[in-house]
């Protein structure tokens, strides 16, 4: 059974990091981040072509996870395969011990470095997880039987500050009748907006980890608002790192605070290092997650 | 009707160029190319200029009813019979059936002398929207009249999609979330509570080349009107 899924069932607070493959085939860097990130946390998602730009598969880079000894979420975007890629994919990942998949829209293409590819969309998200729950089933979108069947522990992503929040919790419910027993959300700035949104989904018996993002200095806050879909950092926090004499140290308390915040209130903390791996680890054992 | 642009000068002169072609027969179209203002009689007579000036001769040009009817087109071919058999190559300037329907009605080199964007919606005049992609699988009555297929820029059919912000499209930052308007209109109407996510599309519903007789629907051989042969 998924690791993941058996600490949330337990009620322990997890912790997922994030893995961006490479643009390339040169796997030391995505160990080196994994070697750092993987003792301390849960599982390991690992991107799938993110914001619409070219990198190593989601689905090797997530067996690499694996043959390091941590337990990877495999991403699935629906923008760049049709159903029958996305379920052969699904069955491969069954296939290399990968247990969690997180599915999500995808960013559109014309936003990343192939902007003249195809957005393909064959399936949106909440058909993706009806397909994986069928799978779970033994059995394709068709109906047909596996030979063999698969056991995934399927997450969604949401964003609970995102409004108008009645379509945004619609959605997210709509989610999890479709399978999501967890979901991630995006970078978490007011705490009573995560608790809104986490009530709501253990109504609906899913698991709420929540988005913690490492601001480490003022190109990273702008690089955010201006090119990260659907995200603005608030002026208040924005300033706060802008301001300080130390930017990447205040980022680092920032990230302290919020996981401590998030553990009252959320099921884990999915951590967003951008580039500053090396933080996390102090940054969890501060916020008392890790010993 | 079929939206048109302007296609870049420097691709029809590449094509005319590659085949040494000095005589050009244009030929526009009287329906969606004149209402897009691309393939009427004025931009006929200014791509006549443009190929003249290129040192080309034009040995006549016509504007038929609609360039994709081909019992039409060829009536219109010959009318200009001489004019087209004296020249080099034809220059269409209609949507890309149209060009088709002129390649089969003569045995010159047809060129594109337009690029075919959408189907187009006439919002006011000169002003067009694409609404529909003629899907084959309509879910008008599932989304409130609102077509998530052609106005979501990623075609989902359940959204919003996470990179909605204040309601607005992650893509086209200026616009309305096109499923938050359906949600908003489908919850003015009080359908809100029955509306279930759509399930996924079914593709086999519009399989290319699409095709229709209104002889094999008298006969009652609906299938026919699917192109696909595979209608359920």
């Amino acid at each position: 059974m998924s690791r993941l899924r058996s600490a949330l069932e337990a009620g322990e607070f997890v912790v997922t990091g994030e893995i961006a493959p490479p643009l390339g085939t040169d796997l030391s860097a995505m160990r080196r981040a994994i070697e750092i990130l993987g003792p301390v946390s849960t599982a390991l998602n690992v991107t799938d072509n993110q914001g619409a730009t070219l990198h190593l598969s989601s689905l090797a880079a997530s067996r690499v996870v694996v043959d390091m000894g941590f337990e990877p979420i495999f991403q699935q975007t629906c923008r760049d395969r049709n159903r029958l890629a996305l379920q052969s994919d699904l069955l491969a990942a069954a296939t290399l011990d990968l247990k969690n998949v997180l599915v999500v829209t995808g960013d559109d293409p014309r936003g990343g470095d192939h902007p003249q590819a195809k957005g393909v969309f064959d399936l949106d998200s909440t058909q993706l997880l009806e397909v994986v729950s069928g799978m779970n089933d033994g059995h394709d979108m068709t109906g047909r039987p596996l030979k063999g069947g698969c056991d995934f522990f399927a997450g969604a992503a949401m964003f609970p500050e995102a409004e108008p929040w009645d379509i945004q919790i619609g959605r997210a419910l709509e989610k999890a009748q479709a399978g999501a027993r967890f979901f991630q959300t995006q970078a978490i700035f007011d705490f009573d907006k995560l608790a809104r949104a986490t009530q709501a989904m253990h109504d609906a018996g899913s698991y709420v980890i929540a988005g913690v993002l490492l601001l480490r200095s003022p190109k990273v806050i702008d690089f955010i608002n201006a090119k990260l879909a659907g995200l603005m950092i608030p002026d208040d926090i924005a300033s706060r790192i802008r301001d300080a004499d130390d930017p990447t140290e205040a980022a680092i308390q920032l990230a302290i605070e919020q996981v401590r915040a998030a553990r009252g209130i959320a099921d884990g903390v999915h951590v967003m290092p951008l580039g500053l791996d090396d933080a996390v680890p102090r940054i969890l054992r501060e916020a008392g997650v890790v010993a | 009707m079929i939206i048109t642009r302007p296609r870049d000068w420097a691709r029809i002169r590449a094509n005319l160029d590659e085949i040494g072609a000095k005589k050009v027969f244009i030929m526009g179209c009287g329906e969606c190319a004149t209402m897009s203002h691309t393939g009427g009689q004025p931009e006929v007579l200014q791509a006549k200029v443009a190929l003249e000036q290129q040192g080309r001769e034009v040995t006549g040009w016509s504007v038929g009813d609609v360039a994709c009817h081909s019992g039409g087109q060829r009536l219109e071919v010959r009318k200009h019979h001489g004019e087209i058999e004296s020249a080099d190559a034809v220059l269409v300037l209609a949507c890309g059936a149209g060009v088709q329907t002129m390649a089969d009605a003569v045995d010159k080199p047809v060129f594109p002398g337009l690029e075919s964007v959408f189907l187009g919606n006439v919002v006011r005049h000169g002003q067009f929207e694409e609404r529909c992609q003629m899907c084959g699988d309509c879910v008008l009555d599932r989304t409130a009249g609102i077509c998530p297929v052609t106005t979501c820029p990623k075609g989902l059919l359940n959204g919003p999609c996470g990179g909605m912000w204040m309601g607005k499209c992650e893509v086209l930052t200026d616009r309305e979330c096109v499923h938050v308007r359906i949600r908003r209109r489908l919850a003015e109407q009080g359908r809100a509570k029955t509306a279930a996510p759509l399930p996924p599309k079914d593709y086999s519903k519009k399989l290319k080349p699409g095709q229709l007789d209104l002889r094999d629907r008298a006969l009652g051989h609906e299938k026919a009107d699917t192109g696909t042969g595979s209608d359920s």
